[in-house]
């Protein structure tokens, strides 16, 4: 477990390392500067900014500067909120976007697999068509166009709920403010799983050790959920790997529909500013926050079939 | 007499199935009036998609203006199909591209096989790692937002899966018996590959192509959204509903401006995804 878990912490910092120079000289060979904006700048000040920004070396010894400022956890200054350090800027959205990507990411798990296990347990009857058509429309209706649709229906029609906002506290109040932006980013995930665990659970259930469990007389909840559940949820588990990658994708434009002071919001406006500093730290705190959702399902997924060694 | 038995080929068999399946058939030919819509309506109705009628900007779907009107008064039913023809578009010239790259790329290395194969894959398998669309989001915001990047960007990014899917038939292939019966009588290398290579990998790869345009279409309203795909004066299904978004307010909903261009993006997903699905089931003879 231990080496394991060595080995994937090296790996992810191998993948770090990969995008964070692909980043760097993606950003670093696109035309135009960012610091000439719409106001033209004196060639002195221009030649002092950059100085500061250190654009005026060479662009190797740009890259190893920074490199070495990973390392010692300096992520530069910001080009354009000037004087701020870019960690600063970040962290105190980090929070906010790794419980708005957890929250949807278990919600898309609980739900999709209690939808899955019920319509496998009734095939073929009116549940099973129901969660279905269910889960085949939430597939095609993607988040951006969900988050404003249930905007309408439940915050400006039916104004049950808050148009926008992120809770300030954990009261009642605040906390329904949660309800539609997490619903937006897991709707797309919990009808996926829910077509994943019913396909397992079918395979599953067809399987003589269940006919065995069923013969023994055991209760038909038993034979679900403690027999069959196991096996019949691999085929999510490991959509759940690539799901984190979606999920903070998605976050990115949750966040924006509604409001919510993420770290999507500094992704997409840097990226637009050309803020190079600001982009490769959101890049690469995201990019790192998916690593370690994929390490935590791997172990996840090993704790659930003892046949998968972690290796 | 002549017995009249007619030899049918896997192919004929395959789209037999395929038009067995009641909702891959319907959804096949939803597709294409959808696809055609996008060309046929804007020029066929007297409405400009860039024509601005400031006076009545936002007005509810009426008589002259089926589908209303947006913010700046032009008549959404014109700017959704529009914005279907580009998102169409995108979708099947990224989905070229893909193919494109990932097709040469699966077919090398299946075939040169060993250590630049294992290199080749290996280099694939990083790419599959990195969050792709951060970098897509970079992409377009450093390179520029216009139509071409946006096409050849989400190309760029999506063409591993197929050279996978292609190497690993290619690998199998070159080791089946009829291939080895080809070898042995003396047929040229050229005529292996395309008389006996391209017509099995061509199955699997028209499946995962057809797979590959919603998935792209999707990504490319996803940039048009956040504001970083196509930009004004052209338009999309994601710029559409990105200015629908943009409008909501407690005081009026204008539903229309999200509610149009949003069913019939949904529409057009659903539909292709159920023709994917439907032609993978038909071609995939493993698992009947």
């Amino acid at each position: 477990m231990l080496a394991f878990l060595a080995k994937r912490v090296a790996g992810g910092i191998l993948t770090l390392f990969v995008i964070g120079s692909l980043c760097f000289f993606i950003t670093r060979f696109a035309p135009g500067s960012p610091l000439t904006g719409e106001k033209k700048l004196p060639p002195e000040v221009l030649r002092n900014l950059e100085r500061a920004y250190n654009l005026d070396q060479p662009i190797v010894t740009q890259y190893l500067h920074q490199l070495k400022g990973y390392l010692t956890g300096d992520f530069g200054l910001s080009f354009r909120y000037l004087g701020k350090r870019v960690d600063e800027l970040i962290f105190p959205s980090f929070a906010t976007s790794v419980y708005l990507g957890a929250l949807g990411f278990c919600l898309a798990m609980l739900q999709g697999v209690a939808i899955g296990v019920l319509a496998a347990a009734r095939h073929n009857r009116v549940p099973d068509y129901v969660s279905m058509s269910f889960a085949l429309a939430g597939i095609s209706i993607p988040n951006f166009l969900l988050g404003p649709l249930l905007v309408m229906a439940f915050a400006l029609w039916r104004q049950w709920l808050p148009v926008a906002g992120w809770p300030e506290d954990l009261s009642a109040g605040e906390l329904l403010k949660l309800v539609l932006p997490v619903t937006t980013l897991s709707l797309v995930h919990t009808a996926y799983i829910s077509r994943l665990t019913r396909a397992g659970m079918m395979d599953v259930l067809s399987r003589d050790y269940i006919r065995t469990a069923r013969a023994k007389g055991l209760s038909e909840s038993a034979v679900l959920l403690r027999h069959a559940l196991k096996n019949g949820i691999t085929p999510v588990v490991s959509y759940a790997g690539p799901m984190a990658a979606y999920v903070f994708t998605g976050s990115v434009v949750v966040e924006k529909i509604f409001a919510i002071p993420g770290m999507g919001q500094h992704f997409v406006d840097s990226s637009l500013a050309r803020d190079y500093p600001m982009i490769m730290g959101t890049m690469l705190v995201y990019s790192a926050l998916i690593i370690v959702f994929n390490i935590l399902v791997d172990v996840a997924y090993s704790l659930l079939d003892p046949r998968v060694r972690l290796t | 007499m002549e017995l009249a038995i007619q030899g049918r080929s896997p192919t004929q068999l395959a789209l037999g199935r395929f038009r067995k399946n009641r909702r891959a058939w319907i959804s096949f030919w939803l597709l294409l009036v959808l696809g055609l819509s996008t060309v046929v309506v804007p020029w066929s109705t007297s409405h400009d998609f860039r024509t601005q009628t400031l006076e009545r900007s936002k007005e509810a779907p009426n008589g002259t203006y089926w589908m209303g009107t947006d913010a700046n008064g032009r008549d959404l039913m014109v700017r959704t199909f529009m914005g279907g023809r580009i998102s169409f578009a995108v979708g099947l010239l990224a989905t070229v591209i893909s193919l494109a790259i990932g097709v040469a790329y699966g077919a090398i290395a299946g075939f040169i096989r060993g250590k630049t194969d294992t290199l080749m894959m290996r280099f694939v398998d990083v790419l599959y790692g990195l969050p792709h669309m951060f970098l897509v989001i970079i992409a377009m915001a450093i390179f520029g937002k216009t139509f071409l990047l946006v096409f050849i960007i989400l190309g760029c990014f999506s063409w591993m899966t197929m050279a996978r899917i292609v190497r690993g038939q290619v690998l199998s292939l070159r080791e089946k018996e009829f291939v080895e019966a080809a070898r042995a009588l003396g047929v040229s290398t050229g005529s292996i590959i395309s008389r006996h290579m391209i017509p099995n990998i061509l199955g699997p790869v028209i499946v995962y192509a057809t797979l590959t345009v919603p998935s792209v279409m999707l990504q490319e309203s996803f940039l048009s959204f956040l504001g970083l795909g196509i930009s004004e004066p052209q338009t999309s299904w994601g710029v559409l509903i990105n200015e629908g978004a943009n409008s909501l307010n407690p005081i009026r909903v204008y539903w229309w401006l999200v509610v149009f261009p949003g069913s019939f993006l949904a529409l057009t997903l659903f539909t292709l995804n159920s023709v994917g699905d439907g032609l993978r089931d038909a071609f995939d003879v493993q698992q009947r």
